[in-house]
């Protein structure tokens, strides 16, 4: 209190302060310059490597692949679409690992012989093979088996894929919550189910976001690769955009900035939601 | 609920031969792996007895109160607790948790939960009680910890008396017959164990069955029917108080109590 009081001189000799150059080092402005320098550099490099190929830079074309104006009014350009469907297509994906994980997750802390043995096979297996080779077995096998078409194969690829990612994620916050916790649930009557449901999971949530944003911005990252079966989504669609044009490096920055700012965004907005459930204990 | 004077006469009676055991140990056995953590415990605790439990860490204490309510279950023997048998596979042990309430060394209150919150859910979840009505049962315990005031609160925002008393509070709630205190006082600063001493006197007076592991002997003196002292998983001594500190028959338990009494 009376430290932030006006009238109080401190009696004790003040400390000496740490060296000027030092206190500019870690200063914000020196960061953001820094920064700059670095970023600007790279730029300049690519930039400056590309006029010295003799590349012909054509920027103005490509607004139109985000939207234009024809004489029908408005209308989405193909990079916009392409985003949309990656959107979709990751967060159905996604909402399917989520689902799948938790399941995974229970399975392995069931305590049951048979339902570890089961999930820890199946996290094994997913987790030892590439993803573009996992995506081929649901294309050109699981596909006609089941009868799935190239949409749906890349869907559940992916999720299959991330689920088993997070449902390391599940265990790890299920884990984290205290063993009190559970005794505390056991002891008021609580069956298994209810303490996970009421004390558990809630509780768990929190040390989850942090990883589970990691995933998301994966997922996103990830569905890029449906690319190779042709599904329309936003890498396809820029291979589709050099394949007319041959504008393969403005292409190929924008999609990188597009993928960019998608994920940028996701991270941003679960930082809020993190804030949300920041719940001492 | 019978009248003060009665309730205070009873307690002065260092056995209550009248009333039936709700808890009986029938030559229990409970092994960690290789250790043996209770040996043939054999002990009996009647409706409405105050059993205290001390002893040396690592004596089976903890074990003997969790295996109780089946936080951990006991390897062989006969555990009886209000006519149900207490084992693994039981189909009543929920049930049979429901009539039990317990009290944590670390409270173990759910933090992402509101005091008032942390006592509903047993309630409302468990014994389906109305919304309405298990508000009400749990706003009238708080008056009787003494916290009405904290009800809206997170538990992080309390200090460790207050976190404490509503952690007995929400065992309360469940309507529970039995209580048991696992070291409730241990974890608490010096200047707030008073403060749940109190509480837990006051509910002694109420005729609550209570099995306490504590290590406080002032409490015990005034409100334990039974002591009981273990070392090694073993029930060495069980007397009734005036005896147990004046007079201990084995020389493990006159050991036990002149290293913790020294400072009292």
């Amino acid at each position: 209190m009376s430290l932030s009081e006006p009238s109080y001189t401190p009696k004790g000799r003040s400390l000496p302060q740490r060296q000027p150059i030092a206190r500019a080092v870690d200063s914000v402005t020196f960061s953001i310059i820094a920064y700059a320098v670095v970023v600007g550099g790279i730029v300049w490099l690519a930039y400056s490597g590309a006029q010295a190929m003799g590349y012909n830079w054509q920027w103005y074309r490509i607004p139109q692949y985000f939207y234009s104006f024809t004489e029908d009014g408005f209308q989405w350009g193909e990079i916009s679409v392409g985003l949309v469907k990656t959107l979709t297509l990751s967060s159905i994906a996604f909402a399917l690992a989520v689902v799948m994980g938790l399941i995974v997750a229970l399975l392995r802390l069931s305590g049951l012989v048979v339902c570890t043995a089961v999930s820890v096979a199946f996290l094994e297996l997913i987790r030892n093979i590439p993803l573009l080779v996992l995506l081929y077995l649901f294309y050109y096998v699981l596909g006609p088996i089941f009868g799935f078409d190239r949409y749906w194969a890349s869907i559940l690829c992916l999720a299959v894929f991330h689920s088993v990612l997070i449902s390391e994620i599940f265990r790890a916050g299920i884990n984290a919550v205290a063993k009190g916790q559970w005794e505390a649930a056991t002891s008021i009557g609580m069956s298994k189910g209810q303490a996970y449901r009421y004390i558990i999971l809630p509780q768990s949530i929190r040390f989850m976001l942090p990883p589970m944003t990691g995933e998301v911005v994966h997922m996103v990252k990830s569905s890029a690769i449906v690319s190779v079966i042709a599904v329309a989504e936003l890498t396809t669609i820029g291979r589709n955009i050099i394949s007319e044009t041959y504008m393969s490096f403005e292409v190929w920055f924008t999609i990188a900035a597009v993928y960019m700012v998608v994920t940028l965004i996701l991270s941003v907005g679960v930082s809020f939601v993190e804030r949300r459930y920041a719940v001492e204990t | 609920m019978m009248g003060q004077p009665l309730e205070k006469f009873c307690r002065c009676l260092p056995c209550m031969p009248d009333s039936a055991p709700i808890i009986t140990f029938d030559h229990v056995d409970k092994f960690y792996g290789d250790f043996h953590a209770l040996k043939d415990i054999s002990i009996s605790v009647r409706e409405g007895e105050r059993m205290v439990v001390c002893g040396p860490s690592g004596s089976g204490k903890s074990t003997l109160i969790r295996c109780i309510n089946g936080l951990e279950f006991h390897n062989s023997g006969v555990l009886t607790v209000d006519g149900v048998e207490v084992f693994e596979a039981s189909k009543h042990i929920y049930r049979l948790r429901q009539e039990v309430g317990m009290v944590f060394q670390q409270f173990n209150l759910f933090p992402h939960l509101t005091v008032l919150e942390n006592l509903t859910i047993g309630p409302i979840k468990v014994r389906k009680v109305s919304p309405p009505e298990a508000e009400r049962t749990a706003r009238k315990y708080l008056e009787r910890v003494r916290i009405p005031e904290q009800a809206d609160k997170y538990p992080s925002a309390l200090s460790g008396g207050q976190q404490q008393r509503v952690a007995i509070a929400r065992s309360l709630c469940m309507e529970s017959r039995i209580m048991l205190f696992d070291e409730p006082t241990s974890a608490l600063d010096p200047e707030m164990i008073n403060e749940v001493l109190d509480v837990m006197v006051e509910l002694a007076d109420t005729g609550m069955t209570m099995v306490v592991v504590t290590h406080e002997m002032g409490f015990a003196r005034k409100v334990a029917d039974t002591m009981v002292f273990m070392d090694a998983g073993e029930i060495v001594e069980t007397a009734p108080p005036d005896v147990f500190f004046t007079n201990p028959a084995s020389a493990r338990c006159r050991a036990f109590l002149d290293q913790i009494l020294d400072h009292g």
